[in-house]
């Protein structure tokens, strides 16, 4: 669809185009993405990450779903084949981000204060200061919510959403906007589904299948390392796959000079 | 809960169109929000009071249009409405859908005053 050039006025939403008006009144049609600055400067951000060809990859979840220890794993088993950065995104410290430099991995950590989710322009910041050249991948660890995140494009390549075993096997229906936009979904913390008898994997696979999802569903545990491979596997595949995109598909490099500097969000 | 940033993002929109037409202020704004857009619309009236205050759009009403979910079936054609969470063909009950509305998140129009109508109101 369409959001610039009115073509996305329907027979169901012309009479809010063309609303009858008192005098003096000017009604001005938009039909523009709500989101359009966020969405702007997540295509901007996406120029970044292409001139370098690196892969973006979001990770989002609950809280404490396992994705910083899925990124320590994930370091480990990668760290002679690909290089790799990460931006953190959590309310408060920067423990997670100084977990992963303990790897000897460059990070970034933005803290968003009372900010529930990461935005396109706080994503921007972080990535002028990570050294890009050179690097793979870049992982930006959302923040802990299956909520908000779902609405602001970062500009990553690919979304990837968590699921503990902890947390219920119905969580794809109570959250159809995260789980429904994401690329590949990880059923994290396996090794305890054996003491969780009541976390079904066949239903959390039925109620992803119910959002029209055709995401691979992979069973993981960062912890003894089950089901790492698959994993793995997926990432040097989109990898692969994103450098066939650019060799096919020139990046444009970003333009610079930036956006006028922007006061941050609120929550 | 995200809702005033995106309050915000919208205002700066509203802001730029009122300056693209040389109006003054803002009276009435109309989005259109999708069940699947992961923006409540309650939440968004609610913030809605805090974001346009000392705007264009101080004044202003903010009318939040909800819609439907629609589904088209990629292996019987059909075109059925879903519920959010149950995006499955309503014909034939296949997974393999596209959403063909839903998780609009759009701002649809905004009402203008123009300059001399405000000075005319303060007078
Ligand atoms: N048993 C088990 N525990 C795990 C596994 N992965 C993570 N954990 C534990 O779960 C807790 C939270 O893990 P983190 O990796 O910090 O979770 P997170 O998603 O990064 O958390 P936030 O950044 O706060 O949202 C820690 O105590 C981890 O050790 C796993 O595979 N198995
Ligand atoms: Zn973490
Ligand atoms: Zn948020
Ligand atoms: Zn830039
Ligand atoms: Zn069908």
């Amino acid at each position: 669809m369409c959001d610039t050039c009115g073509c996305n006025v329907t027979p169901g939403n012309a009479h809010l185009a063309h609303a009858p008006q008192p005098e003096g009144v000017t009604a001005v049609s938009v039909l523009r993405g709500l989101l359009s600055e966020n969405d702007l400067q997540a295509r901007h951000n996406r120029t970044h990450f292409d001139a370098h060809g690196v892969l973006a990859v979001n990770l989002m979840s609950s809280p404490g779903a396992g994705k910083t220890r899925l990124l320590e794993a994930t370091i480990d088993a990668l760290r002679d084949e690909l290089r790799i950065a990460v931006i953190e995104g959590d309310l408060e410290t920067e423990n997670d981000a100084e977990r992963v430099r303990a790897k000897g991995v460059a990070a970034l950590q933005i803290t968003t204060g009372t900010a529930c989710h990461l935005d396109a322009h706080m994503v921007h910041d972080a990535l002028h200061r990570l050294p890009l050249d050179g690097v793979d991948l870049v992982f930006i660890e959302n923040v802990g919510n299956l909520v908000c995140p779902a609405s602001f494009d970062l500009g990553q390549h690919r979304n990837v959403v968590l699921l503990s075993a902890t947390e219920g096997d119905d969580k794809p229906a109570k959250y159809p906007v995260m789980f429904r936009g994401a690329d590949l979904a990880l059923l994290t913390k396996s090794d305890l589904l054996p003491v969780l008898d009541d976390f079904e994997p066949a239903r959390a696979e039925a109620a992803l299948r119910a959002l029209a999802s055709r995401a691979p569903l992979l069973t993981i545990s960062a912890r003894t390392g089950d089901g790492l491979e698959g994993w793995l596997a997926w990432l040097r595949g989109e990898l692969r796959a994103e450098r066939e995109r650019l060799a096919t598909h020139p990046p444009a490099s970003p333009s610079h000079p930036h956006a006028r500097p922007r006061a941050r969000m609120l929550p | 809960m995200h809702e005033l940033s995106v309050c915000q993002g919208m205002l700066a929109q509203v802001s730029e169109i009122a300056r693209d037409h040389g109006a003054r202020a803002a009276s009435r704004i109309v989005v259109r929000v999708g069940p699947l857009s992961g923006v409540e619309p309650a939440l968004l009236a609610q913030a809605f009071p805090l974001a346009r205050a000392g705007t264009v759009a101080a004044e202003a009403d903010l009318v939040v249009e909800p819609a439907p979910v629609r589904v088209r079936c990629e292996r019987c054609g059909a075109e059925t409405e879903a519920a959010a969470n149950r995006l499955l063909c309503g014909a034939c009950g296949d997974y393999r859908t596209t959403l063909t509305a839903g998780d609009e998140l759009l701002l649809v129009s905004v009402e203008l005053v123009r300059e001399e109508e405000v000075m005319s109101a303060k007078r």
